[in-house]
């Protein structure tokens, strides 16, 4: 089981969010999402300038056994995608919180979304779903 | 929880994500699936089948049992050990498994049949074989462990003594003999070469393991599914079931019409089905688009006309979706899928996708 770094926050359906330093929001899926999917094939991934809402469905990642949405765990706009996962879709499972992010976003309102679970209370979430 | 086979503690020690399947807790994966799926094209890999049932039939008209209940005809069976893959019909031509029938004696053939409808077909078997004075016996005292790949045969005829070892590499493909105390199939359902080994389910967890040392490595029910599709090989209740035929589910080869005297159960359905002409058949798809074509998705047939995905999934050793559908019999070579919102086109092509570690599509 990967570590959860300290700094992400969470989503109820798996989505996580980093703050960069340059004030955008990284996205990604975590760990336990990546392992529920099984091996990824497929990601696709949101046009750069696209405007999300809070739980918009914004990207489709796709394992040998199923598709799933991944939903804006805040409201921005993309400003970023992560163009390796179009040949490397199993970076996602490789590194979850690293090398397998899907996306950038310039948050709507700075600072971090309401609502989104810490580290520590996702993995008690996780224990339990 | 399900019913465990003797295998399940090991699967759980190795890590494995476990699943439902037929009723039983199965090894989805022990860690990538689409790692497994390879290492079964490209060295060896071995599955654990004991949920299947392995049923014997004993009693000099066993053979006459048979003739009449499966579509295949086991008269073609002449030599000792041979195996032959049949569907098990109802008296409407519907099928009620597909199995693996051995011919081991002129009183005894051994029965593989899957673990979804093994409660059911024992019933089925046992109301045909009691007025025969036929026995069937399940034989729960056995594991059975597939071991496929490139290297399979050589790697687990090393666990056997050298006498017994040669036999089996000297088994030819599709044939099966009782060496020491293993039963050694040269039979699979993943396109490679390979064995089937049915032993005393007392010794399943050394054997997996000392084929793990070897360097065949543990494969879960995802490889398997995967390997079993780019083969071009069907799936009892995916690709056909109780209200389907085997002229509409790519079966037609499986089903002896010859010797017309032969009655067996749902031949009369069957020819009737075949006198006016199957109005479906099943296709093989692969779609070049970045999506993965799954069971029950619509297809669409220029022209008009409907079907449905019957299995699909990714294929690891082609890089895109592959699938089976059943389609209305005039369908050509393009067809279009619905898949997840989106109509994509689908190309029709000859199944299977991939044998022996090659591709035959492209």
């Amino acid at each position: 089981m990967s570590e959860i770094p300290a700094e992400l926050r969470f989503t109820r359906s798996h989505e996580w969010v980093r703050q960069l330093p340059d004030g955008s929001s990284e996205i990604g899926i975590s760990d336990h999402a990546q392992r529920a999917l099984g091996d990824l094939v497929f990601v696709e991934l949101p046009e750069v300038g696209r405007s999300l809402s809070v739980g918009e469905a914004c990207a489709v990642v796709e394992s040998v056994k199923a598709a799933s949405d991944v939903y804006a765990p805040i409201a921005g706009t993309v400003v970023a995608i992560n163009d390796q996962l179009r040949q490397t879709p199993e970076l996602i499972n490789r590194e979850p919180y690293a090398g397998g992010w899907l996306l950038r976003l310039r948050p709507e309102v700075p600072g971090e979304g309401s609502g989104l679970l810490s580290a520590s209370d996702y993995r008690v979430f996780e224990a339990q779903s | 929880m399900g019913r465990q086979t003797c295998l399940y503690d090991l699967h759980c020690a190795l890590g494995a994500r476990m699943v439902d399947f037929g009723g039983w807790d199965m090894p989805l994966a022990y860690g990538s699936q689409l790692d497994e799926h390879h290492a079964v094209r490209r060295v060896a890999g071995v599955f654990d089948v004991s949920h299947m049932g392995i049923v014997d039939l004993r009693g000099a008209r066993s053979g006459e049992l048979l003739r009449g209940l499966l579509a295949n005809d086991i008269g073609r069976l002449r030599q000792t050990g041979k195996a032959l893959y049949s569907c098990m019909l109802n008296e409407h031509g519907g099928v009620i498994d597909d199995l693996i029938v051995y011919y081991l004696a002129d009183d005894w053939y051994r029965v593989v049949i899957n673990a979804g409808t093994r409660e059911s077909d024992l019933a089925w078997i046992a109301s045909h074989a009691e007025p025969l004075g036929v026995q069937v016996l399940e034989r729960t005292e056995l594991a059975m462990l597939a071991v496929q790949g490139p290297q399979a045969r050589e790697l687990s005829a090393a666990l056997l003594t050298k006498e017994a070892g040669s036999a089996a590499l000297a088994l030819q493909p599709f044939f099966g003999a009782q060496l020491a105390d293993w039963f050694v199939a040269r039979t699979g359902y993943t396109g490679e070469d390979g064995f089937e080994l049915m032993l005393p389910a007392t010794q399943a967890v050394s054997v997996w393991q000392r084929l793990n040392a070897a360097g065949v490595r543990s494969c879960g029910l995802g490889a398997r599914d995967t390997l079993r599709l780019e083969a071009g090989m069907n799936l009892y209740g995916n690709d056909m079931n109780a209200v389907t035929n085997p002229l509409e589910s790519g079966l037609a080869w499986t089903v002896a019409f010859e010797p017309g005297d032969r009655q067996f159960v749902g031949r009369s359905a069957l020819e009737a089905i075949r006198a006016r002409g199957s109005a479906r058949k099943l296709v093989g798809l692969v779609l070049d688009e970045r999506a993965v074509l799954r069971s029950h998705q619509r297809v669409l047939v220029p022209g008009g006309g409907e079907g449905e995905v019957t299995s699909g999934s990714f294929s690891p050793t082609l890089g895109r979706s592959i699938g089976f559908a059943r389609v209305p019999s005039a369908t050509g070579a393009q067809v279009e899928v619905e898949v997840r919102g989106r109509v994509l086109p689908a190309r029709v092509v000859k199944v299977p996708f991939v044998r022996h570690g090659r591709a035959l599509i492209h």
